[in-house]
């Protein structure tokens, strides 16, 4: 190799390294998705604002609404404490029912309001939905809750 | 009289004993190089392979007798279970793939030992050695943390759970795992040779050629394993997609770009004597990555960082994989400088530059997905915050690689060895050029205008075209050439170049599927809402009407089936039946979507939820253009890396060159 090809050579590979580099790290910030819990995301509010979230916790009893011909479905998601409204538009899973763990994934609007893009409703088979109205166990939801759509 | 898990168990020692024999024998004869020990470093290797699929056998035996005494039986078995599932649920959970795993290397390990140890005297028992070696780490692991063979504690069950319902699922699931680990489990025999050579400290294009067959053979088994798995996600998971970035996908994904970097290197290592030491480098980390894979997909650790540790499986693949990449760098470290290359790259515009900016790109990509992939987990292990990365993240990164090596892919096999003066490059290039421009200006006629997939045509078109005429250019010469028929030429052309020929035809698969993935991605129409029954729903040019529901029992699941009348321009084209499974023993139910697949775009209708009394469906709906070209672009190229990996007669029979390589 001569050197005028070497210094291209060493040249490109340097300068798609960096940039590549640059990229992959720079890139990853704004494509985070935080699992949190509804305490969690309120404690982060301006961070949860336009950012993608996956908010976990269990659809509290009584505040399910199905309006099936607008294609919208209303609920609030609660720890136990902190509660959030959800608003989604898309057709609920099969298993989806009030007392149930979810995980909603979508982001946090700045009237309060968390639209709802997926939702999660898949357990393992370990998994007991909490007695009605005690706190969930936050741990056990998260930790039964598989990472496939 | 011997119980099923007795005997399992007892020829999975007999494994690690052989084993661990044949790694003792091969080093010590690897230095030695006496034919005793050759001879007996291969009886030992067949000898581990042997037991590892007898104890495969007794496992099938124990499934199919329904033998609960067995833990794994009791852990996956069920009476209801069709016979065809009872066989595949030996790979269906943990313990049992690791066990299949062992059943997949003898395969490999006893068609390796039976055609190449007695010609590659000098390698073989390295080679063996390093092999045994792995195989007794993985023994000790179905020893200990993940027997399947356990005695089951009393009472024993009168049945079991049957195995993960997606299992039970799709046909596709029972060929995608296979597929998977015949690549991962096929790369540690490369890897073994890689190893040989650095501890030989002696690495030539006789050594070279075989290594790279036989790391063809894996990576056309990944292809179709990684490429299975997005068709089983998409038949089965009811999203629309076949890819989500998902962990466990990019751990396959990983080891193909490095796999597929060390592919073209070793060409450039075998024709031009050059990037030794690099290609071996690629052939080290492709190892790890399989090793990496496993660990990620098996230890549970994306389910929790903090809980992998709840079995030992995890963090015992941890330490291998940290011992592999040790003994890796150790080896590159201390053997390379004994490489000497026989060549060198001349000139930026030649076919070598083009394989080495491949190569950069390919080393990239592997960089930045292993980047996003584990990037989560340390967040988690150190901050405690636990984050995924988004799709998005891959996309805007990975995109504009990919499309870049599609393009490399025209340019390298375009340009000739050596040095390209800027005529011939001008004269080389510009009929791809234009055959690329030519198709994203029909493209566009068509409706493709966006950025993106425009250039994706322009790309997968230039490659295609230099695919094309790599092809048929030997046969025209030919043909020219002597007063020979048309037949004749073919065959002769195919013949002489059949590595060349597999090799376009896997890169005429890479254009199609490039094509299939940026049409299918860039306009999917997808519509979400409830339909009640005698209604409607509009999606693209189609309109689908529910006409109710009914149920469907069998022994191991209950179904409730959509009836969905499909409609296009006013006319009914089909029915689509879209369900929602119940299987025993199981608490959620799964969907299964419904596919009118045709080679223009697939109509998708997958059910959300439905009324058990029928009075309305939840449904969604997707158009995929073009997705079929997919699947075919990944037959294309299994066929092309069978086609090039073919064992042939000229190849099996031609003596080691240089005799001194042999060992007298």
């Amino acid at each position: 190799m001569n050197d005028k090809t070497k210094v291209f050579f060493i040249g490109a590979v340097l300068v798609a390294a960096s940039a590549l580099a640059f990229m992959a790290f720079g890139g990853i910030g704004d494509n985070l998705v935080y699992y949190w819990t509804p305490a969690e995301m309120m404690a982060n509010q301006d961070k949860a604002q336009g950012a993608t979230i996956r908010l976990g916790g269990v659809v509290e009893v009584g505040s399910l609404d199905w309006d099936k011909e607008a294609n919208e479905l209303r609920f609030v998601v609660t720890d136990g404490d902190t509660k959030v409204p959800v608003l989604g538009t898309s057709v609920p899973p099969q298993m989806f029912r009030e007392g149930i763990g979810v995980v909603v994934e979508g982001t946090l609007r700045a009237d309060g309001v968390f639209t709802a893009d997926t939702l999660l409703v898949k357990h393992d088979n370990q998994y007991q939905a909490p007695e009605d109205g005690s706190a969930p166990d936050m741990d056990a939801l998260k930790k039964s809750l598989t990472s496939e759509r | 009289m011997l119980t099923n898990a007795a005997l399992g168990r007892g020829l999975i020692l007999v494994a690690i004993a052989l084993a661990a024999a044949g790694a003792v024998v091969g080093f010590w004869g690897g230095r030695k190089r006496t034919e005793a020990a050759h001879q007996w470093t291969k009886t030992l290797t067949y000898g581990f392979s042997a037991s590892l699929i007898l104890a495969n056998v007794v496992m099938i035996k124990a499934l199919l007798q329904h033998d609960f005494s067995v833990s794994y039986v009791a852990q996956v078995g069920s009476r209801s279970t069709p016979t065809h599932i009872t066989i595949v649920s030996l790979w269906s959970s943990l313990e049992g793939s690791i066990l299949f795993w062992g059943a997949v290397l003898g395969v490999f390990v006893v068609a390796f030992v039976a055609r190449v140890a007695d010609k590659h005297r000098d390698m073989a028992p390295y080679t063996l050695a390093t092999i045994c070696t792995i195989g007794t780490f993985f023994g000790f692991l179905l020893a200990g943390p993940a027997n399947p063979f356990l005695d089951t504690p009393a009472p024993i069950p009168a049945d079991g759970p049957g195995p993960n319902p997606l299992l039970q699922n799709h046909i596709l699931m029972i060929v995608h795992p296979p597929m998977l680990y015949a690549g991962y489990v096929g790369m540690t025999i490369p890897f073994a040779m890689g190893v040989a050579a650095l501890l030989r400290g002696r690495l030539g294009a006789g050594w070279m050629r075989p290594i790279r067959t036989w790391m063809l053979l894996p990576w056309g088994f990944l292809t179709a394993g990684i490429v299975l798995g997005g068709w089983w996600a998409y038949e089965v998971l009811g999203w629309g997609g076949y890819w989500a970035w998902d962990p466990v996908e990019n751990a396959s994904f990983l080891p193909w770009l490095t796999a597929s970097a060390f592919l073209h290197a070793a060409m450039l290592q075998e024709r031009r004597g050059i990037l030794k030491g690099w290609t071996l480098i690629l052939l080290l980390t492709t190892f790890c990555l399989t090793i990496l894979g496993t660990f990620m997909t098996r230890s549970g650790v994306f389910n929790s960082v903090h809980s992998f540790t709840q079995s030992p499986i995890g963090p015992t693949f941890l330490v291998f994989l940290a011992i592999a990449m040790v003994v890796s760098t150790l080896l590159v470290a201390l053997r390379m400088h004994l490489l000497t290359p026989e060549g060198e790259v001349k000139s930026a515009a030649s076919r070598e530059s083009a394989f080495v900016m491949n190569n950069l790109l390919f080393v990239f990509f592997t960089f930045l997905v292993l980047v996003g992939t584990v990037f989560p987990l340390l967040n988690e292990a150190v901050r405690d915050v636990k984050i995924s990365v988004g799709g998005p993240y891959f996309n805007r990164l990975g995109v504009p690689i990919a499309m870049a090596i599609v393009f490399l892919m025209g340019v390298g096999p375009a340009l000739p060895w050596g040095r390209a003066s800027r005529e011939e490059m001008v004269k080389l290039l510009a009929p791809p050029t234009s055959a690329g421009v030519s198709v994203a200006v029909l493209g566009a006629v068509f409706g493709v205008r966006d950025l993106l997939p425009a250039l994706t045509l322009f790309c997968a078109a230039f490659a295609g075209w230099v695919a094309l005429r790599d092809m048929v250019q030997p046969v025209l010469v030919r043909k020219r050439r002597g007063n020979v028929g048309w037949g004749s030429a073919v065959s002769e052309a195919f013949v002489r170049g059949r590595r060349r020929y597999g090799g376009q035809i896997v890169h005429l698969g890479v254009a199609i599927m490039a094509v299939g993935i940026a049409l299918s991605s860039s306009y999917q129409v997808t519509t979400e809402q409830v339909v009640q029954r005698g209604e409607t729903l509009t999606v693209g040019s189609y309109t689908v009407r529910f006409d109710g529901s009914r149920q469907e029992t069998l022994p191991h699941r209950r179904s409730t089936i959509a009836e969905m009348a499909v409609f296009r321009g006013g006319d009914q084209v089909g029915v689509l039946e879209p369900r929602m499974n119940h299987y025993k023993r199981q608490m959620n139910p799964i969907g299964t979507p419904a596919v009118r697949s045709s080679l223009t775009e697939d109509l998708y209708l997958s059910v959300m939820t439905i009324d058990p009394a029928g009075a309305y469906v939840g449904l969604r709906a997707f158009v995929n253009p073009a997705i079929y070209w997919i699947w075919i672009a990944a037959g294309i190229m299994v066929l092309g890396s069978i086609i090039a990996g073919w064992p042939s007669r000229s190849s099996v029979s031609a003596p080691v060159p240089g005799g001194a390589e042999a060992m007298a």
